[in-house]
Order: structure tokens, then C-alpha cells, then sequence
């Protein structure tokens, strides 16, 4: 009796030692499998596309950030978090002799105008003023859904811009310019606000890289088309419709664009080599030194497409503080929470008082007029 | 001090500038005549280049074949022209109409101010026809004319062939955003005259006409077509106009993109476009540089182009000339590069306000600027400067009444003082 109680008692810890083995082997391929799951660190995803100048000779910007809108779209991000600016209406410009249409490729192979395509911001509504609003959420209350940047901080945020640019500015409709120092102080506005988890910006102007030189907030990566100095060049003419069609750097990206699906594993390492100077004749550049990633772990995905993590697993994951990742995210947490006090909204509005106050005249009020009509 | 607020100075540059006023006046009239010679010549000529964004660089496929059409036009019209003797107003309305264009009669008629041998005063009275091609899906704010001059006889036949067949082509597009106005006058300039002020609603002239039923939008360009036969040889463009006004240069750079595009032979001043500067084209260059100057001094309006420079409408007048060359250009040709002008002119936003208003041709891809030709006239006005600088020396005895215009001999010391005396009341009363 004694001899094989203790038999089972040797072998239940060599049971457990195996199983435990065992279990660890799992664990460490679940634990995989959770470090994936939690690589990005976002949750959802959102764009804002922008398109800032005007007249028909401008058709390729209007081209350049619709196929934009074409790409993250069919990558899963819905109308609901796209905020799409077009400053001008080629479609149904009268000089557009294909209306209802925008091509992006000569001899109309690919129109990116297509059958949904919801424009939030329209012709003069896309303003320097309107744009900021969007981005720092100070916007009034009476504005609808569709025009809001309701994104929090899991979200990551791609901002793609396009029209004619200088040396530290981004040109608007023809009549006002926004600044490389207002954008970057946008950016702060959103971290602080905590509007971002990351932020992708990318910009396709004449000397591009000198709208990014400012950004001085974390999480930030950033790609522009030309260099300081330089033109971006546009792409190719269509010899129907009279203007050019495209920019040669989002016609790039685009053909890019289009290989990608929502389950590939491309990053954005493959990203910075797009249009390189032989094609583009400009140098695009980037900027990732505010971003905490590797770019080479940052998928494609994490900013054009949305894709929901849905990981099917039939095993336990225990989510230990033994798992690195998960302790760090855990202090990020704490870390952020502390952050995040003092810049809780001051009470306008002392509603509970008010009411307090309100309820205990009406009470006394009510308790006068019992007694009267009780006497 | 500065050299002309030191009177010191001051004084010793005058009795310079006396003492070799006329050696200065040759000097002056040589550099001016000299400067002006050298326009032609590289250094001071600039290549002309489009500076209207909206009119870029791109280039549209033409569609136009309407070469058939606009002959058979042609021929009917000037066979009831024939018979009728006088604009056949009629039949154009009808074709105009089964074209699809509104159209629109306006008769006008001119008492001559100088009288013939026939009669004490001259009436001349006519009718002119235009047809307005509204633009499909924009509001009818601008506008462009396409206009032929009738004259008396039934010499541009062919061009109203042209235009009718242009605006049969053009009525089928989708992608105009201005109305067309395709304008056929009687008489020449007087049709034409009395059709602007209609349109403008001015009376400059004295002309009397009958208002205008249709109306089209501001009127942003006009090209005025005259054709002598239905093959050409060459292309000439007549840019001056009344009192020699000049069209925007950006009219003519659009013109000759169309020339080198469609491989049209086109001259200036009927002069060939010389190729190279090495052979003699720069004197070719001075040739065509003096012709214009000259056409431009005689304020005569070089055909309909001119009376719409009145109105701010840039206006050129592009002429077919048929000569004994081998290689010649049908009617489908001159009708392609209308049509590319057309829809360039299609894309503008604003009135061509971007390139020169004053500019001087010796060449059609060649230009010279009024920065750079002013300074012939400034050393010639200068001549007059110094000869007029020269004038109170006869005077230097009496003391001048009023102050003399440049003060200069003796009356210059009293006109010193007095500015000195009224400079102290100035700064010290």
C-alpha cells in the first residue's frame, strides 16, 4: 500500500514534470503567437486623405488621393474611419470629357472614382483651419459623424497628403498655405490628446521632406515624395483627356498598393523603396526616428488596411507575468495612466451641485406646500 | 552728400552736361537707334514659353475630319453668295441650325463719313449671323468666338466651310466649359465693329444696329480665320490690331504650339520662321521686327483680331495663304489646330493675364519684352531732355517768373535760393 502510494507519488510529479514540459513547449509557441498578437499595440485604424488643390489642372492630385482612398478602402478600412478632403470636383468638372470618372492610368484602365466613393470634405470646405480641426478634434458639435477624427489611443492613423508644396509649406486651395511648424504642433496636439497610438504621414509635393523635418512627437513615421530642393514630377499625360493623370510617386505607390491583401506580411521597409530616383526622379525620403518600432516589423497592414486580430486557439494562453511583452505593455499602461490625470477636462459645469441645490428647494418647496394644503 | 544734393557737385555736372549737350544729343540718338537695331539679335530676344499654367504642357489627340463637310459648305456657300450678292443670311441661319448652334441675326448699317463719286454720302448696311454653342454642363459665365470676315466678294468661302464643319464637331463634344460663339460678319471690320458694341453694349462708333437677341458670357478669346482656298500653304498670323494694341502673348505662344505640333508651315508678317539664328535669320529677324513696328504705327487694325483688343479680348487673325509651294495642308489640318486651340482655350479660368501685353516679334518663337525695348525710346527722349536742358541759356538774362523746368544756366541759382527759402519756411516755420 505504502509502496505504491509512493509510486504515485513519484509519478505524479514526474506526470507533472513531463506535462509541464510538455505544457511548456506549447506555451512557448502560444506565447509566440501572443507576442504577435500583440506586436502593433493598435486596435483600430484610421485615414485621413487629403487633397489640397484646385482647377482642372490639378486633376492628378485629386487622381493621386483617391487611389489612395482606393487602396485603404479595399484593405479593409470602412468609409466610417476614412475622412476624405477633395478640394475640387473633377468628376463632374464640365471640362472632364469622361464625367463621372477619374482615372489614374492612361487609356482609362483604372478609374478610381468609381460607385462609393464618399467625400467628406468638399471643395471650399477643405481649409487649413478645417483640416487642423479634424486632426485635433476641436471641432464644433454640430458637425456630423463622417467629419470627425474620432480616433483614441489605439488607433493608428495614416495621413496622406498631396498638392503643391514648398520649402516648409503645403499649399490650400490656392489661398492660404499650412506650415511644416503647424502640422508638427498638430501632432503634439493629437499625442498629448492621446489621438494617437501611431501615426503614418505621408506627402506627395514638390520638396516634400520638408513638411516632416518638424514633427517632434513619438510614434510618428513619416514619407515624402521629393527632397528639399526638389520637384516631384508627374507622371504621365493622357493625350483624351488633356492633363496629367497621376504623380509619379502615388502612381508608384499605388501599383504597390495593389499586391498588397489584408493577410500579407510585407513591411514598410518595402514601403521606403518604392519609386526609386530612376523612376521617380525625385529621391523620396522618410523619417523613423521618432517611431519606436523597427519599420521592418511594422506591417504594410498596420496602416493602409484594417485588419482585425482574431486569433482562433483551441489551447490556454497563460498571460503571466512571466510573458516580457506583456509586463512592458502593463507599465506603458500605468505609465500612460499616470500621464493621463492631470489632463482630465476641469468640470464646467457643476451639474451635481446645481441639482443638489434645485432638488433640495424643491424638496423644502414641496414639504411648505404639504403643509399648507395639509392645514 | 549724394552727387545731385551737393551743390557743388551739382553745379559742375550741369555746366558738364551744357557745355557737351550736343556730342551727348548725337550719342543719345546713336545708342537709341543702335539699341534699337539690336533687338533682333540673340542677346535681347527671348524664347517665347507658355506662362498660363491652366494651358500647360499637355497636349490633347484631335479629332477633327470634318474635311468633306466643310468644302461642301463651302461651295454652297459661295455659290448663294454668288447669286445673292450679298451675305446669304438666310441659308446660313438654316445650316446653323441643323447644326444645333442658337443662332442669331443682327443687320447694322454705317453712313460712310467719306463720299464717292456716285453718291453725296455712302450707306453701307448689312447683316451679320453668329450661332452660340452653350457649354453642356457649365453655367454660361465665358466665352469664346470663332469669327470669318465676309467682304464683299466670296473670297473666305472656305473659311465658313471650316467653321461650320468646326462647329459641327465641337457640337458633339461633351467637355466644353464656355459657350462658342461662331460668328459670320458682312463687310468685313464694319460687321465686326457693329457686332462688338452690340455685344458690349457700347456706341463708339456711331454705328447703328440692331440690339443683340442672344448673349454668350464675357468673351475670353476670339480667332478670326481667313482662308483664300481649301489648301494652304502656310499659316499667317496678324497679331496687331487698333492703335496697335497686341494681343496677350500667350495667344501667340498657343498658336505656334499648334503649328510645330500639327507640322503647319506658319509665318509672321508673311515672313518664314528662319530655323537656326546662324544662317540670316537674324537679319530676317530685323526685317520682321520693323514690319511689325510699322504695322503697329500705323493704328490700323490688321483684321477682326484688332477690334477685339478694344474689349480686352485677346484676339489673333490667322490667314491661309495658298502659294506656289509643294507641300500643302488641307482643311482637316487647319481644322485640327483650331480645334487643339480651342480646347486648350477651353481650360482656362481666368482671361489670359499671365504673359506680355507689350512685346515685339522678330520671330514667332522669339520675343522682346518692353523691359528690354523701352531703353531705345528712353536715350531717344533723351535727346529731348538735354535740348530742353539746354533752352534758358538764351533766357539768362532776365530773372525767370516761375521756376523753369529744369533750372538749369542762371535762372538755376535764383530757383535754388527759392527752394532753399522755402525749404527753411518748411522745416523752421
Amino acid at each position: 500500500m505504502a509502496a505504491t502510494s509512493y509510486c504515485s507519488r513519484a509519478v505524479a510529479p514526474l506526470a507533472g514534470l513531463l506535462l509541464l514540459s510538455f505544457g511548456s513547449l506549447a506555451t512557448s509557441q502560444i506565447e509566440e503567437q501572443a507576442e504577435q498578437f500583440f506586436r502593433s499595440g493598435h486596435t483600430n485604424n484610421w485615414a485621413v486623405l487629403v487633397c489640397t488643390s484646385r482647377f482642372w489642372f490639378n486633376y492628378r492630385h485629386v487622381a493621386n488621393t483617391l487611389s489612395v482612398y482606393r487602396s485603404v478602402k479595399r484593405l479593409g478600412i470602412p468609409d466610417s474611419h476614412i475622412v476624405l478632403m477633395l478640394a475640387d470636383d473633377m468628376a463632374c468638372n464640365p471640362r472632364n470629357p469622361k464625367p463621372a470618372t477619374v482615372f489614374s492610368h492612361k487609356n482609362m484602365e483604372l478609374n478610381v472614382y468609381g460607385d462609393d466613393v464618399e467625400v467628406d470634405y468638399r471643395s471650399y470646405e477643405v481649409t487649413v483651419e478645417n483640416f487642423l480641426r479634424v486632426l485635433t478634434g476641436r471641432i464644433p458639435p454640430s458637425t456630423p459623424r463622417s467629419k470627425r477624427l474620432l480616433s483614441d489611443d489605439r488607433s493608428n492613423i495614416l495621413i496622406y497628403m498631396t498638392g503643391h508644396g514648398g520649402n516648409g509649406f503645403l499649399k490650400f486651395q490656392d489661398s492660404e498655405e499650412i506650415t511644416n511648424i503647424e502640422l508638427a504642433d498638430a501632432f503634439e496636439q493629437m499625442w498629448q490628446k492621446r489621438r494617437y497610438n501611431e501615426l503614418l504621414f505621408i506627402i506627395d509635393t514638390c520638396q516634400g521632406a520638408s513638411m516632416y523635418e518638424r514633427f517632434y512627437s513619438p510614434n510618428i513615421m513619416a514619407l515624402a515624395s521629393s527632397q528639399v530642393g526638389e520637384d516631384s514630377l508627374s507622371h504621365q499625360p493622357d493625350p483624351a483627356i488633356g492633363v496629367h493623370l497621376m504623380d509619379r510617386y502615388t502612381f508608384y505607390v499605388l501599383e504597390f498598393l495593389e499586391e498588397i491583401n489584408p493577410a500579407s506580411q510585407t513591411n514598410m521597409n518595402d514601403l521606403f523603396q518604392v519609386c526609386p530616383k530612376s523612376l521617380c526622379v525625385s529621391t523620396p525620403g522618410h523619417r523613423t526616428d521618432l517611431f519606436q518600432r523597427d519599420p521592418k516589423n511594422v506591417l504594410i497592414t498596420d496602416f493602409f488596411g484594417s485588419v482585425r486580430k482574431v486569433e482562433i486557439t483551441t489551447e490556454t494562453i497563460s498571460l503571466q507575468t512571466d510573458l516580457g511583452i506583456l509586463e512592458s505593455r502593463d507599465k506603458e499602461d500605468w505609465m500612460d495612466e499616470e500621464l493621463i490625470e492631470p489632463l482630465k477636462y476641469a468640470e464646467q459645469l457643476p451639474v451635481a451641485q446645481i441639482i443638489h441645490q434645485v432638488c433640495f428647494q424643491f424638496i423644502l418647496f414641496k414639504e411648505t406646500s404639504f403643509l399648507i394644503s395639509e392645514k | 552728400m549724394g552727387l545731385l544734393s551737393d551743390p557743388v557737385r551739382r553745379r559742375a555736372l550741369v555746366r558738364l552736361v551744357l557745355r557737351l549737350n550736343a556730342p551727348l544729343c548725337v550719342l543719345s540718338y546713336a545708342a537709341g537707334i543702335a539699341w534699337f537695331l539690336a533687338l533682333a539679335f540673340p542677346p535681347l530676344t527671348q524664347r517665347t514659353y507658355m506662362s498660363e499654367n491652366a494651358m500647360g504642357s499637355t497636349m490633347v489627340e484631335e479629332q477633327f475630319a470634318g474635311g468633306d463637310r466643310a468644302r461642301a459648305w463651302a461651295r454652297d456657300f459661295g455659290a448663294h453668295r454668288r447669286k445673292l450678292g450679298a451675305l446669304p443670311a438666310a441659308w446660313l441661319e438654316r445650316t446653323m441650325r441643323s447644326v444645333g448652334l442658337e443662332v442669331y441675326t443682327q443687320s447694322f448699317s454705317r453712313k460712310l463719313p467719306f463720299p464717292d463719286e456716285t453718291h453725296e454720302r455712302y450707306m453701307v448696311s448689312g447683316t451679320n449671323v453668329y450661332g452660340i454653342l452653350r457649354a453642356p454642363r457649365a453655367a454660361s459665365t465665358e466665352s469664346l468666338v470663332l469669327t470669318v470676315p465676309c467682304g464683299p466678294d466670296s473670297t473666305n468661302s472656305q473659311a465658313v466651310g471650316l467653321l461650320l464643319a468646326l462647329a459641327a464637331h465641337f457640337r458633339g463634344q461633351i467637355y466644353w466649359a464656355k459657350d462658342i460663339i461662331f460668328l459670320v460678319t458682312e463687310h468685313d471690320l464694319l460687321g465686326t465693329e457693329a457686332w462688338l458694341e452690340a455685344y458690349h453694349d457700347v456706341n463708339v462708333t456711331g454705328m447703328q444696329s440692331s440690339p443683340l437677341q442672344g448673349r454668350a458670357g464675357a468673351i475670353q478669346a476670339a480667332v478670326a480665320l481667313e482662308l483664300s482656298s481649301d489648301v494652304v500653304t502656310s499659316l499667317d498670323v496678324a497679331v496687331e490690331g487698333l492703335n496697335g494694341q497686341l494681343p496677350n502673348l500667350d495667344l501667340l505662344n498657343l498658336f505656334q504650339t499648334f503649328c510645330q505640333k500639327g507640322g503647319l508651315l506658319c509665318t509672321l508678317q508673311g515672313k518664314l520662321q528662319p530655323q537656326d539664328w546662324t544662317s540670316d535669320g537674324p537679319l530676317q529677324g530685323l526685317q520682321t521686327l520693323l514690319l511689325m513696328v510699322l504695322q503697329q504705327a500705323s493704328g490700323r487694325p490688321h483684321g477682326p483680331h484688332g477690334l477685339f483688343l478694344r474689349y480686352r479680348v485677346e484676339a489673333l487673325t490667322l490667314r491661309g495663304i495658298n502659294s506656289f509651294r509643294q507641300y500643302k495642308y488641307d482643311l482637316v489640318a487647319v481644322g485640327k489646330a483650331l480645334e487643339g486651340m480651342f480646347r486648350k482655350l477651353n481650360h482656362l479660368l481666368e482671361r489670359l493675364h499671365q504673359s506680355f501685353f507689350f512685346y515685339l516679334l522678330p520671330a514667332l518663337s522669339r520675343f522682346v519684352s518692353i523691359g528690354l525695348y523701352m531703353p531705345a525710346a528712353g536715350f531717344l527722349l533723351l535727346v529731348l531732355g538735354l535740348k530742353i536742358s539746354s533752352a534758358p541759356q538764351s533766357t539768362c538774362d532776365q530773372p525767370p517768373s516761375g521756376p523753369s523746368p529744369l533750372g538749369l544756366g542762371q535762372g538755376w541759382r535764383t530757383y535754388d535760393t527759392r527752394v532753399r527759402g522755402d525749404m527753411q519756411t518748411h522745416f523752421f516755420g
